[in-house]
């Protein structure tokens, strides 16, 4: 089988028996487009500095990584089947490791670098102590690490206690240059984190991990590492909101525990990928779009967004579970970043009533 | 002494967080369902006393008689019209809704009542305290929530040991398909389950209410210590929840003493090493409820 077949080709093209096809959707030419556009895209945004104002640079920073924070809840919920409530204990290690390095005299990107280590080392024995809890019981457990976090930081006087600090290494930068910095650097982390989360599901930990997120037995007995592979995400998603909290503090300059600690920074994750869609890269990014857009509409009117938010979240979670991005999806076959695998059957293997999809299963 | 007095005072603290907790291992228990939302609807429990108490001028223990069974009937019918839809072997919607649920109720909160803290006043019991010698004093608010844990505790213990609705309850957490086939409709199960699940987490609420100042955040620290108190105990075991009520309730008021700052900090850390050391709990049963 070619590695890319042309999609109406597809299942006349099987070998026979059965077999798995990976991420086949689309043709060369679409791959072409699909990266063009990409291409495109980044090439525009890397733009804005220039052509907006700097209030429009630093909304769009925190777009970003409200879009990378989405990604890493959805790495954790949609492809490692761990829901959790504690990602905030991860954002404030970015933040106050990146106050700490800068203290130290290490350069601004590059502590920010460091903080995003110093959150992935401390996600390890964390998920010594998460991984005791499944389910639910997982998602409030991690919730009490970040908040035995934050009482941690508050405690030590250098850090600022419970009023925080601000960001001293930029005095003496020009404010906009240094927001069009951040603005840079978050785009990147964007780009990485997007490609990171792209190439992990199309490798084979990445098949590894969707198998345990839809059966942890099976996959465990079909040769899965299970608590690896989950470890393996775990501290990706760490080191992701590590560098999200340290680029929300580089872009605010301002960071106070109870803030940077705080559990509205899971509710926003949360309401994201559920609005955009859970278990797809492009349905994050899409809520984490839905999400900034609200919230900037009814910014006037206090927490009302968030309760606006919250109703869309359940309704989506009760009656349409693939969210926005799966509707369109499931509409039109679209997806810009394919990660799907496919059980093709070859004739005479399986009779057609069941198989669904016109001899493919949908295995993502 | 001080020391002492630092335990009494935990062990009655411990009382609060066992009721609290109690409606959390029951919805688990029977629907495994995490009630993401137990903390926000403890204060919604209190705010509702809080307004019935100002609109009558009466003590806030009348309220009760209005905020239970109304939050037992909201129980009965969150269950039946949202948080049935989400009763399967996949926790992320039920995560997802009582979730959005807390989100949407802390926030909802916030608006009608603002951020300020309130209290209720219970009249003289909030003031009066047994002098036992000159270090320890029993507040006698604090002996009448602990009573009132242990007689929920005992009862809903009995309930669900020697009734028939505790048994179709047991068998309905034990087996929901298997009860189908002896007529048990186990949606109608879960419906009471969640009733009395609210009922006492508004008990909890009104009682947290009368103790301290609240405001509508106070809803996480209450989901975080109803939660602490379930897995120090150990899932399933109602005396279990009393002991872990009772385990971290100390930890925190000994932590206090040594450092007030340090207090909720303790009880997180007697959690995470139950959690490392025995992490089915103190007092586990296979099965819950």
């Amino acid at each position: 089988v070619s590695a890319h077949p042309p999609e109406a080709l597809l299942v006349q093209d099987a070998a026979p028996g059965p077999g798995i096809e990976r991420w086949q959707r689309g043709s060369r030419a679409g791959s072409a487009l699909r990266i063009s556009a990409a291409l495109a895209i980044v090439v525009v945004l890397g733009l804005i500095p220039y052509l907006q104002g700097p209030s429009a640079t630093y909304k769009l920073t925190n777009l970003f990584l409200l879009v990378v924070l989405a990604s890493m809840w959805n790495l954790l919920a949609g492809f490692g089947g761990m829901i959790t409530v504690g990602l905030q204990a991860f954002i404030g290690i970015g933040a106050y490791a990146l106050l700490y390095f800068t203290d130290q005299g290490v350069p601004p990107y590059l502590a920010v670098l460091l903080a995003a280590i110093a959150a992935a080392a401390a996600a390890v024995p964390m998920s010594f102590m998460a991984f005791r809890l499944t389910g639910g019981y997982f998602a409030i457990g991690t919730w009490v690490l970040a908040e035995a976090c934050r009482l941690v930081i508050v405690q030590i006087d250098s850090l600022g206690r419970g009023a925080g600090r601000s960001l001293l290494v930029f005095n003496g930068v020009e404010p906009a240059q240094r927001q069009a910095n951040t603005y840079w650097v978050a785009l990147a982390v964007l780009i990485l984190a997007t490609a990171t989360i792209f190439l992990l599901l199309r490798s084979r930990t990445g098949l590894g991990l969707i198998a345990l997120r839809d059966n942890a037995a099976a996959a465990e007995s079909s040769g899965v590492r299970t608590q690896r592979a989950k470890r393996l995400v775990f501290v990706l998603g760490a080191a992701g909101c590590g560098l999200c909290g340290a680029l929300f503090l580089a872009n605010s300059l301002r960071v106070q525990p109870d803030s940077a600690f705080s559990v509205s920074y899971s509710a926003a994750m949360i309401f994201c990928v559920i609005i955009g869609g859970v278990g797809s890269i492009e349905g994050p990014i899409l809520g984490a779009i839905i999400f900034f857009v609200l919230q900037d509409q009814f910014a006037n009117q206090g927490t009302t967004y968030l309760i606006v938010i919250g109703l869309i979240a359940m309704v989506m979670a009760l009656w349409q579970r693939t969210g926005i991005w799966g509707l369109i999806h499931e509409r039109t076959g679209f997806s810009f970043f394919p990660t799907q695998h496919r059980v093709t059957v070859g004739p005479g293997s399986l009779p057609d009533a069941a198989v669904p999809h016109g001899g493919a299963l949908k295995a993502h | 002494m001080t020391w002492v007095n630092a335990i009494v005072q935990g062990v009655l603290l411990g009382g609060l967080y066992a009721m609290f907790a109690a409606g959390l291992s029951l919805m688990f228990g029977v629907m495994r369902i995490v009630n993401l939302a137990h903390g926000a609807l403890a204060l919604v429990a209190a705010y509702g006393a809080y307004v019935i108490t100002d609109a009558l001028g009466a003590n806030p223990f009348w309220s009760l008689l209005a905020v239970v069974p109304g939050m037992a009937i909201g129980g009965w019918f969150v269950q039946k019209l949202v948080l049935n839809r989400t009763v399967g072997p996949d926790p992320l919607p039920s995560l997802l809704v009582t979730f959005g649920l807390a989100v949407v109720l802390q926030n909802a909160l916030l608006q009608f009542f603002s951020a300020d803290s309130r209290s209720l006043q219970a009249g003289p019991i909030s003031t009066a305290a047994l002098k036992v010698n000159s270090s320890i004093s029993l507040a006698w608010f604090g002996v009448l929530v602990f009573a009132v844990a242990v007689v929920l505790l005992g009862s809903l213990s009995v309930q669900l040991s020697r009734t028939r609705a505790g048994r179709v309850l047991r068998a309905t957490a034990d087996d929901s398909e298997a009860v189908i086939l002896s007529g048990v409709d186990p949606r109608k199960v879960y419906a009471l389950a969640a009733a009395v699940s609210f009922a006492t987490v508004a008990l909890a609420g009104v009682f947290m209410a009368m103790g301290t100042t609240f405001e509508p955040s106070s809803a996480d620290a209450r989901l975080i210590f109803a939660f602490e108190t379930v897995i120090i105990g150990g899932l399933g075991n109602l005396w279990g929840t009393l002991a872990g009520g009772v385990i971290l309730g100390v930890t925190q008021t000994v932590g206090a003493q040594v450092d007030p700052s340090i207090s909720i900090l303790a009880g997180h850390v007697a959690f995470l090493i139950v959690l490392m050391v025995r992490p089915q709990g103190l007092a586990a049963k296979v099965r819950v409820a």
